[in-house]
């Protein structure tokens, strides 16, 4: 052990039985907690933070990891994640950085809804004999549609926004190239392709290698404006416009010089080794007028042929903030919920701000629906969407499809450790040393995700069909399908769901 | 045809782009675009890549001009409103006035000369790579923020007024605030207290002055001041440089060991 005030939070530990001393998990772990010394293996356990790699590759099976080796003295108050912090912030005095999303032990709403079923009166369907219709289009929807009759011929004279068609209402969610490695964007991007449905570059711009995938990505304007070429923005199937991030609303992003690699650099038009910095704000946007201003002004650029989506955090004035991006040209909302992921947040950020995606979704659908607006711009939501049931009940409560980010990471391998902000992901997902990123094989990695996708896809339909549904759209804002399960009246009144039993 | 005039009166901003776009389509040996009564319209010259264009605009275009733009050359008789050269990529924006609110804002590559002022929060989040080089320069005086959040490029104040004369001493505050690349370079001086947070005075050297003469000789041409170019360049100057490539390295502990 490395002396420490801290005591370790894991402890890796090897069955001497069983180790043949290959030396295998001093090669596997990126962290440095094994070293070969002659016949033994020594272990430095303050820098394990279980993310399992050395568990999964050691060949003789022979390692384990404990949680909290030592006790601390209990106290309900001073939590040891508190006196974690305390301790290693009174020795830096820096802010503490964290990676993925928050860890705060608050109520999952996901988790205290259910759903109803058919029985008896409303047969359910069975999605092997019936079609499903999953196919979401996400894009401006007309108010009313206009018909010029010519003889016996119908035409539609409404001149139609440009749609982005989903085969499934799941798409991966932005992640930048840079906090991420190209293996896993190139995993995502054919996976995405495959499964009809898209991916975000994040605001590290679009590296040539996903090219033949750009008819399914959707390129990202962040406050950086990284990479943002005229080039980047008419090859993306869609313009999503970032304004905020739900593990860190408020504040911009700092992308460390370490991983500011030669091919990063290229990407984001930086130079190699500096620091890339997005602000807290689009400078050029300081109200609402002005992000109308921005989503115009890329639509100007692609001549009004993308979606533009204007993507903001969960806050406490979340609904008010969609009316304006509702009114201005956009085509849709993005609400990321403080469950969001992120490659890099200050930990009080990730932990303590922002307002849960269930909230959100239920707020934001019924303010734009109070303002006549909800049928002519998309919701997608995200942060900390987990599986099947998350995304049913997502749409359920009004939104019109999902992102999903740390699910499909989750498919490459990663195991939620949250180290992704130090460049050292054993996975290979969140790092950009090359001797790690070829862990990941872009074929494997899109089977994998475009599997997870698929298995979703198919419980989706399962679950519809019990619903006596047929159609993703008639389950969207159907909150007669949820009721809550230990919440209070407030809460189930802002969902806009019953309490079971009603 | 080379050169296409189209009368802006009482046209849409979007009116007016697709007709720009129109005349670009029709005309493959287009030189020439020249704008009249221009009155507030946006987005003239958006993501425009025709290299050999110059696009002549007579009143006032409205907010990003020239935004996301890669090679044409954008020349403004009157004043411009805010953000022109946001994100643009290559090309050159010459406004015979002044300029608003985040001129020059996130720029990449290019060159944009205004006669007169500037608004706040000029050159923010400028970025240079490689040979792209953004360079902005400036006239009369910048109000405050100038160059903040500076990533790369350049920043040029002459700090002169209609007739050329000096302005004497800049007023602008928080002068490259986070800047972590690029230099700024302000004809006068500069007290420390107008720097922001990350920014610093560094020795102008013999290379800043090269680095700058062509920008100068540049704007000169642009503006009739040819007579004035060497008194303006062979005078004292202020270099604000960062600190830092890395303004943020220290800022985070990790929360894990």
């Amino acid at each position: 052990m490395i002396p420490s005030y801290v005591p370790p939070k894991y402890t890796p530990v090897i069955d001497k039985k069983k180790c043949m001393v290959c030396g295998r998990c001093t090669i596997e772990c990126s962290w440095g907690v094994y070293r070969k010394d002659g016949k033994r293996i020594i272990i430095y356990p303050n820098r394990c933070g279980a993310c399992h790699r050395c568990v999964s590759m050691c060949p003789r099976d022979a390692i384990t990891i404990i949680e909290e080796p030592v006790d601390w003295r209990s106290h309900p108050l001073w939590t040891v994640d508190i006196r974690r912090d305390n301790l290693n912030q009174a020795k830096t005095g820096k802010i503490l950085l964290s990676g993925q999303g928050n860890t705060m032990d608050h109520p999952i709403y996901f988790d205290r809804i259910v759903l109803d079923a058919c029985q008896v009166t409303n047969p359910s369907i069975d999605p092997l004999r019936e079609p499903m219709e999953l196919r979401t289009y996400i894009g401006k929807k007309p108010k009313q549609l206009e018909f010029e009759f010519e003889d016996s011929k119908i035409k539609l004279k409404t001149k139609i926004a440009p749609n982005l068609k989903l085969e499934t209402p799941i798409m991966i969610a932005h992640m930048s190239y840079g906090a991420l490695s190209l293996n896993a964007h190139l995993s995502f991007a054919k996976a995405v392709k495959e499964c009809g449905t898209f991916m975000g570059t994040g605001e590290g711009g679009l590296p040539k290698e996903l090219y033949p995938y750009a008819d399914h990505i959707i390129t990202q304007v962040a406050s950086g404006r990284f990479g943002v070429t005229p080039e980047y923005l008419e090859k993306g199937a869609a313009i999503e416009i970032k304004i905020g991030q739900g593990a860190k609303p408020g504040i911009g992003g700092h992308l460390p010089g370490e991983k500011v690699t030669a091919n990063i650099s290229a990407t984001r038009m930086i130079p190699e080794g500096s620091d890339a910095i997005s602000p807290a704000p689009h400078h050029d946007i300081y109200s609402i007028e002005d992000l109308a201003q921005l989503v115009r002004s890329l639509k100007e650029a692609t001549r009004w042929k993308k979606p533009v989506f204007v993507k903001i955090a969960a806050v406490h004035n979340a609904p008010a903030i969609a009316v304006g991006i509702a009114t201005s040209d956009a085509d849709a909302v993005v609400i990321d919920g403080y469950r969001g992921g992120t490659g890099a947040a200050p930990k009080v950020f990730r932990d303590h701000v922002g307002i849960p995606i269930e909230m959100a979704i239920a707020a934001v659908d019924r303010r734009l629906r109070e303002e006549g607006l909800r049928n002519e711009i998309s919701i997608i939501a995200s942060g900390g969407i987990r599986c099947s049931a998350d995304v049913f009940k997502a749409i359920a409560l009004g939104a019109d499809a999902v992102y999903i980010g740390t699910a499909a990471m989750v498919a490459l391998g990663c195991r939620v450790c949250g180290r992704c902000y130090t460049g050292l992901c054993a996975w290979g997902i969140a790092t950009q040393r090359p001797e790690l990123v070829k862990r990941i094989d872009p074929e494997e990695g899109a089977r994998r995700v475009a599997n997870l996708i698929k298995a979703w896809t198919h419980e989706i339909k399962e679950l519809l069909g019990a619903n006596g549904i047929n159609s993703i759209e008639s389950l969207r804002g159907n909150r007669d399908r949820l009721r809550g399960v230990g919440l209070t009246e407030k809460e189930l009144e802002i969902l806009g769901i019953k309490a079971a039993g009603e | 045809m080379e050169v296409i005039e189209i009368d802006a009166k009482n046209m849409h901003y979007r009116e007016l782009n697709e007709k720009i776009h129109q005349a670009i389509k029709e005309n493959p040996d287009l030189k020439k675009i020249i704008l009249r009564n221009v009155l507030g319209q946006r987005f003239i010259g958006n993501s425009l890549r025709k290299k050999d264009l110059t696009i002549e605009i007579y009143g006032t275009p409205g907010g990003d001009l020239g935004m996301f733009m890669s090679g044409p050359t954008i020349i403004v008789y009157g004043n411009c409103e805010f953000a022109p050269g946001n994100t643009m990529d290559d090309g050159k924006i010459i406004i015979h006035g002044n300029s608003g609110d985040v001129t020059a804002h996130s720029m990449r590559g290019g060159k944009v000369f205004v006669r007169g002022d500037v608004g706040y929060r000029s050159g923010i989040h400028m970025k240079a790579y490689k040979e792209k080089v953004p360079t902005l320069v400036i006239g009369g005086t910048a109000k405050d923020f100038l160059g903040e959040y500076m990533a790369g490029g350049k920043i040029v104040v002459l700090n002169i007024d209609k007739e050329g004369k000096d302005l004497g001493k800049i007023k602008g505050k928080m002068i490259g605030t986070g800047i972590h690349g690029g230099a700024i370079y302000i004809r006068g001086e500069i007290n420390k207290k107008q720097l922001g947070v990350a920014a610093d005075i560094k020795p102008f050297t013999e290379e800043d002055l090269k680095n700058i003469e062509n920008d100068v000789k540049e704007f000169c041409q642009y503006f009739g001041l040819e007579d004035k170019f060497e008194s303006l360049l062979y005078s004292k100057w202020t270099k604000i440089a960062p600190i830092s490539k890395r303004p943020f390295g220290k800022l985070y502990t990790p929360d894990l060991f």
